[in-house]
């Protein structure tokens, strides 16, 4: 990356009441393509990834939570208690200086802080205000409790997921990672449509309905054809071998996929073309479906003797799709493609030392992006006070004595 | 929220040239639903992402692709054969006007082309290409093949799920991978245009699939990164003993979570008032201290006292019931839905979620999922069902490019259109 090239987001401020996961990974792209990005928090109700495991050595802290230290790249920690009137007059000073504002609290609660759009725009009238959370501000479920692992059972992700003769198998949270992609991009078109018209505007986005987007094709199958797909484990009905391999090692996998006779041929050259290749029962595409689960059997015979990195780069070398399982010490120490690619940053922090987290997952040719530190709780009060508020120094301290900045 | 016409919507003075497969689709998709004019390019006689199922009726057609419906919708179509010199140069005309050009080729094949990045910039200096590939345009990887299921092994999800004595599983669903690294693909433009606007300079957004499912390490990143675990759901589940998040009922399955610790009695209590007020519940059950219930110390027979009565109440009940009681006593209870359930959601119809598109070639309407997002002043809009094959050749070539029908019949016989 050439320094000279700029920080395409800079002089944008975003404030930040958004926490967990989804909220932070919202504003994650945002801040690390340098925009202002300010969360706002308090020492009685800090963001929940703070505080939980993983944390630095086990050890929980406010400022040790490894997913929070990892999803809040150089953004800005103001903390100010909004339970009490003054602490709501700060916040509406600094969206007052703000371009954008995004929340993910349940529906209801920033109308009942008095932050709501219809306030909110009374002091910045063209700012762009983005909520999110788990079925949407509207409709009878809006106040179901819950996270993205319960929405992803909601979404259809959880049913379609595992093997045909068992339960559905837990996936985590998918979702989560989902609808802030959704959310950064309408906050950026909400820009662009600012700049022609001078207009800001109120984005509300359900994470329920955007997760059904990435199921839309499996929706169609049942609006046009009445079908509720099945579980299929790693199968796919237009490739053979398509699954995941024991390899050489503990709990060491890759996978596999051949789709085209071309493949398949590749595929048995690298095996040294053994004696069942040659089986009619494999010979083609619907052969190797139709004796999938005995092709699957010989094909692990095969892996076994191979660690699962010899197996991706023997198969890929003759043009055959492979890829190991990797875990997260795979991807964060041994992964060659990642490492060249520059995809983890080393940052240092005051609490916990040097720690590692990740840029975001697309590069710009004539941009640059930052990794910086997540920010200890309430570091930047002052700064965001009489830098970004412009704040007279009396005021600052009335505030610190009146106990509103915690 | 009242209804904006595309002509006035967040993106709709941008043209987007979209040459994706599958692996794109989304992208394209999200900036039209934005407002953008996006212009789907395909191969003369249709993509080969048209082969893909489910098909309308199961009638394997390239016309009734539902996977090709589902992510083209706001999007116009026509078809072009890039690989020519007439096809591109047609395609640099059409380059003149538009404002993003969004790929999934393998890197590399545009510039064998003559339509690299650096080519487009000569025809139009401020474009935006969005390029989406498994791996990315650079390092040692990038000309690996990477289909959904080597891209989810990658990138460190499919490690996770699955049951111990089976292989690990990906997301099932064709092809998450894919949707998630095609949606970031329409962040990195919408980034793109911001500088763009600023500074009148365009540029290449090089989006990895691999980064973008990486980037649930979030969690496990930092599991190594400072503590030097590898979390495993699949082999440890979160938890030294078995413990049960998907429980059948009468008619599927439901999730449910036991809490322990700070928040264990107030998530954990209100599902066993109500098994109580069932009969349902045990002496067991009922004095259960779940501020106490710690799953690191946790014995699998006090699991098992725990689970067993909550299986019962669970079969006694549907998906429906539970999710009713769950709402009334705002419990953490949620059902499995599939297609059928999520179709028949009361939460989504009244939220006016679905939309119905006209299909006058099959003579009938489909529902699709509507719009990403509600906005007060430009909400997105689904605005057309997906393009037939050239389908807009006509409308685009005549009358945009000024191309002359009997110059079209003649692109159209030596198959550049």
């Amino acid at each position: 990356m050439n320094d000279n090239m700029k920080m395409p987001l800079k002089g944008l401020k975003v404030v930040d009441f958004a926490w967990y996961l989804a909220g932070a990974m919202t504003t994650k792209t945002l801040s690390d393509y340098g925009a202002d990005v300010i969360r706002i928090e308090s020492t009685s109700h800090p963001d929940a990834l703070r505080e939980q495991l993983p944390s630095k050595d086990g050890i929980i802290g406010i400022n040790r939570g490894g997913r929070f230290n990892w999803l809040n790249t150089g953004k800005l920690s103001l903390t100010v208690n909004i339970t009490r009137p003054e602490g709501i007059e700060v916040v509406k000073k600094l969206v007052a200086k703000a371009d954008i504002v995004v929340e993910n609290f349940a529906s209801g609660v920033m109308k009942k802080l008095g932050l709501d759009y219809e306030e909110l725009r009374k002091i910045k009238p063209d700012i762009i205000m983005l909520s999110t959370c788990m079925q949407g501000q509207t409709g009878p479920h809006a106040q179901h409790p819950g996270f993205g692992m319960q929405l992803s059972a909601l979404a259809g992700l959880v049913n379609a997921s595992g093997w045909p003769d068992r339960a559905p198998i837990y996936i985590g949270a998918p979702t989560d990672y989902i609808v802030p992609r959704y959310g950064t991009m309408a906050i950026l078109a909400a820009l662009a449509y600012r700049r022609r018209t001078g207009r800001g505007q109120y984005i509300e986005i359900s994470q329920y309905e955007v997760s059904i987007h990435f199921m839309t094709a499996s929706i169609l199958d049942y609006t046009a054809n009445h079908r509720i797909a099945g579980r299929e484990g790693n199968r796919l009905s237009y490739a053979a071998p398509h699954g995941a391999y024991r390899c050489l090692g503990k709990d060491r996998w890759c996978a596999i996929a051949v789709f085209t006779d071309e493949e398949w041929q590749s595929f048995g050259k690298v095996l040294k073309n053994p004696a069942w290749f040659k089986d009619p029962k494999f010979a083609t595409l619907q052969a190797r479906k139709e004796n999938e689960d005995e092709l699957d059997k010989l094909v692990e015979e095969w892996t076994l003797n191979y660690s699962p990195e010899e197996i991706m780069t023997l198969l890929q070398k003759e043009g055959v799709a492979a890829g190991v399982l990797e875990n997260a010490e795979d991807m964060l120490d041994h992964d060659p493609h990642l490492r060249y690619r520059g995809f983890f940053w080393e940052v240092d922090h005051p609490e916990i030392g040097k720690y590692r987290t990740a840029r975001p997952p697309f590069l710009l040719s004539n941009c640059n992006y930052e990794i910086r530190r997540a920010p200890l709780i309430g570091e930047h009060n002052e700064y965001v006070l009489r830098e970004i508020i412009g704040m007279p120094d009396e005021e600052i301290t009335h505030l610190v004595l009146a106990d509103i900045l915690q | 929220m009242e209804e904006i016409a595309k002509t006035d919507n967040m993106l709709s003075p941008y043209r987007v040239l979209d040459l994706t497969d599958e692996k794109g689709f989304l992208c394209g998709k999200i900036l039209g639903d934005t407002g953008a004019d996006v212009i789907k390019i395909e191969k003369p006689g249709g993509d080969h992402s048209r082969s893909i199922g489910p098909f309308y009726h199961d009638e394997i057609d390239p016309q009734k692709s539902l996977y090709w419906f589902a992510f083209n919708t706001s999007k116009r179509g026509i078809t072009l054969d890039i690989e020519t010199a007439e096809g591109q140069k047609i395609f640099k005309e059409l380059l003149k006007t538009a404002d993003f050009v969004i790929e999934s080729f393998a890197p590399g094949y545009l510039d064998k082309l003559g339509l690299g990045y650096s080519a487009l910039t000569k025809v139009n200096p401020k474009i935006i290409l969005v390029s989406i590939t498994p791996f990315g345009q650079t390092g040692p990887y990038k000309n690996f093949k990477g289909p959904d299921i080597v891209v989810w092994a990658m990138g460190v999800e499919m490690y996770q799920w699955g049951d111990a004595d089976r292989p690990p599983l990906r997301i099932n669903y064709p092809f998450h991978c894919y949707h998630h690294a095609a949606s970031e693909g329409a962040v990195g433009a919408m980034v793109a245009l911001y500088h763009r606007e600023m500074t009148g300079e365009g540029q290449h957004v090089d989006v990895s699939i691999q980064e973008c499912i990486a980037e649930g390490l979030e969690s496990y990143g930092p599991y190594w990164d400072t503590m030097k675990t590898i979390q495993c759901y699949r082999l440890f589940g979160h938890r030294r003993v078995h413990v049960t998040w998907l429980w059948h009922c009468k008619d599927g399955y439901v999730m449910w979570l036991y809490w322990g610790g700070p928040f264990g009695t107030r998530v954990s209590a209100p599902l066993v008032e109500w098994m109580k007020s069932e009969g349902m519940a045990d002496d067991f059950l009922i004095a259960f201290d779940w501020t106490k219930l710690d799953f690191e110390t946790v014995s699998q027979e006090v699991m098992n006292r725990v689970e067993e009565p909550t299986n019962k109440f669970f079969m006694s009940h549907t998906k429906a019931e539970l999710l009713e009681g769950a709402l009334k006593r705002r419990i953490m209870l949620y059902p499995v839905y599939d297609s059928s359930d999520i179709l028949k959601s009361e939460q989504l119809a009244v939220r006016n979620f679905w939309v119905e598109l006209d299909h006058p070639e099959l003579g009938t309407t489909i529902t699709y999922p509507g719009p990403f997002a509600k906005a007060t002043r430009t909400p997105p809009v689904v605005s057309r069902r997906a393009p037939l094959i050239g389908e807009h050749n006509r409308e685009i070539y005549e009358k945009e490019l000024g191309i002359l029908p009997k110059k079209l019949k003649t692109l159209e016989k030596a198959k550049i259109i």
